[in-house]
């Protein structure tokens, strides 16, 4: 059974393995383990991002494809949420047909891009992705009357994921409200959406993928259509972005710009992939667990330091909170000199006796 | 007389600015195995390329099983029952050496029997069926690019020089694989450098210069005539074995 359910790939590294089940049961304890609605936030916005990224490591760890439309079509997942329920009201109707225009238009989206710019080299379709997004992004800004412009969107949800919404009696002293269910159902989509990625990269379809991003002529000689292929994981990476935005857009209550389609996020994204370890699916867990607890702790960690060291000249100083972004940098830094293929990507070679 | 699985007529390539074949014209008879030889730079490996559909022919015709298949993509080309082994071994180093072969069986399984009969000419590769193909030796990633071609009945295989930086006992397996194939009634168009290989499984041969074809004819007749060797391609079998 556990073979099925993970496709038959395994972590294949016992430190490994710990990570993930930490990352899990902390995920899925959250509400219980770390009252109180940052935590929370954290913790879904970790589920979020592990769909996000395993979907781009989809595109471009498995199929070789750097993709910078991705948030555009995390975008159009929030922004379809948005747009449905603040025009149709607040009901589930309006959350799935939100939610699937936004998936068509993301397939639509990425089947054009793809056979338009996929006989490109790797690095002009970085650039039309990157060009396209941009237009997006600065579309969406001037729509002011669909999209809320510079200031979004803010809308209801169904009651029965709302925060207000009280549902049950308190259970080991935690509230049972409509954000307990968001989050519970946040974390179950999650999981099945990252099982249906791994999934398919372990499939014969994952393999002429892997194929074609290794050597792309070879998989042609054999007789396998390049372009069909990588338009195919194209979209359903696209696709995958769209549900993600979706959920963070119906976890928020909210959707602008800043919050989906800017360029910090795509960096993220690819901060994350480079952490956890391209072309390794659960690279996107470690990685999206490690650099949003580092993005939304590191901060609170160097206030308890800096207690420590005040008065201290420099050091004082170089600990002072507003440099946690000096220290993230640092760390990535340090993350991409001795995991040069990512964290899991390290720990699978060192299993294998590989330095 | 069978009439000739390939033909190449009058075919000119270019690479971006550089005009690499200036009218090339050979035949490759149904089910035995022709040489393709020159010196280095002679247009061998782009005649193969262009018969694949990865450079495509800016004039003339490739003629397979008498239909033109010189506008065809690639995978078509493959779907029609030809094969191609690359110079550079091109195996898919992420994979395993199974599912490298899964891969080129492509809708197909795997041919218990015919995996059997590769595995008597290349052990290793059954030694290492569930290892990366990117941690195998040189010898053994050639081995699993030829493997991988012959895993499913090809009409034509062509092959760009597969003993080249191999050791001179894997090289006589390859001799013996070869010969084998040539039983089964495969036809093969196989790109050498090493003339004692060529000699030892060619037919029929052609030779190419300055991107053209200079002589065809049987191998065994340019293997006894060292004078033609000299002219043909700067080398006499004597001093070559």
């Amino acid at each position: 059974m556990l073979n099925s359910l993970f496709s038959g790939d395994f972590p294949r590294s016992r430190v490994l393995t710990a990570m993930l089940i930490i990352t899990f049961v902390g995920l899925l304890l959250t509400p219980f383990i770390f009252p109180g609605a940052r935590a929370m936030n954290v913790g879904a916005k970790i589920c979020i991002f592990i769909v996000l990224v395993a979907a781009f490591d989809l595109m471009l760890g498995y199929t070789g494809i750097l993709s910078f439309a991705h948030t555009m079509f995390f975008g159009i997942g929030a922004y379809g949420v948005a747009i449905a329920c603040d025009k149709l009201g607040p009901d589930w109707s309006s959350v799935l047909i939100g939610m699937g225009a936004g998936m068509v238009i993301s397939a639509v989206i990425a089947l054009v891009i793809s056979l338009f710019s996929l006989r490109v080299r790797t690095l002009y379709f970085a650039m039309i992705t990157l060009a396209v997004a941009s237009a997006f992004h600065i579309l969406c800004s001037q729509l002011g009357e669909v999209t809320g412009g510079e200031d979004g969107i803010n809308f209801m949800v169904p009651d029965l994921i709302h925060p207000s919404t009280q549902l049950a009696e308190p259970f080991f002293g935690v509230e049972i409200t409509g954000q307990i269910v968001a989050y519970y159902g946040l974390f179950v989509f999650a999981l099945v959406v990252f099982l249906f990625i791994l999934r398919v990269v372990n499939s014969p379809f994952g393999r002429v993928l892997q194929a074609i991003r290794d050597n792309e002529f070879r998989a042609a000689a054999i007789g396998y259509r390049v372009v069909v292929f990588r338009s195919i994981s194209t979209v359903l990476g696209s696709v995958i972005a769209a549900l993600a935005g979706s959920l963070l857009a119906l976890w928020l209550r909210y959707n602008g710009p800043g919050s989906t389609l800017g360029f910090d996020i795509m960096m993220d994204i690819l901060l994350i992939v480079v952490i956890g370890g391209m072309a390794t699916m659960y690279g996107s867990v470690i990685g999206a667990a490690i650099y949003l607890i580092a993005q939304n702790y590191l901060q609170d960690l160097l206030k308890l330091v800096q207690a420590d060291v005040e008065g201290i000249p420099v050091i004082s100083g170089m600990l002072h909170p507003d440099r946690w972004l000096l220290w993230m940098g640092l760390a990535f830094i340090i993350c991409v000199y001795y995991f040069p293929w990512g964290i899991v990507g390290k720990l699978r070679m060192r299993a294998l006796g590989i330095k | 007389m069978k009439p000739p699985i390939l033909k190449l007529e009058n075919v000119n390539t270019h690479i971006g600015p550089y005009h690499i074949l200036h009218g090339v014209n050979f035949e490759v008879p149904e089910g035995g195995l022709t040489m393709l030889l020159g010196r280095n730079g002679a247009g061998k490996t782009t005649s193969l390329r262009t018969i694949m559909g990865l450079w495509t022919a800016s004039q003339g015709k490739v003629i397979f099983e008498g239909h033109d298949i010189t506008e065809l993509s690639t995978p078509e080309i493959a779907r029609l029952g030809i094969a191609y082994v690359p110079e550079n071994m091109g195996v898919f180093t992420e994979l395993t050496v199974r599912e490298n072969m899964v891969l080129a069986a492509r809708d197909a399984k795997i041919d218990s029997s015919r995996l059997d009969w590769i595995f008597t000419y290349m052990p290793a590769l059954k030694k290492f069926w569930e290892q990366q193909a990117g941690l195998l030796s040189g010898g053994q990633k050639q081995m699993l690019s030829i493997a991988r071609a012959m895993i499913e009945p090809r009409k034509l295989l062509l092959v760009d020089e597969p003993s080249k930086g191999l050791a001179p006992a894997i090289i006589q397996n390859l001799v013996e694989a070869f010969k084998a194939l040539k039983q089964t009634g495969t036809t093969v168009l196989l790109v050498e450098q090493n003339f004692n290989f060529a000699k030892n499984v060619g037919d029929t041969v052609a030779v190419m210069d300055n991107g053209k074809v200079v002589h065809r004819g049987t191998m065994a007749g340019l293997a006894e005539d060292e004078a033609l060797q000299t002219k043909l391609l700067g080398l006499s079998l004597d001093s070559h074995q």
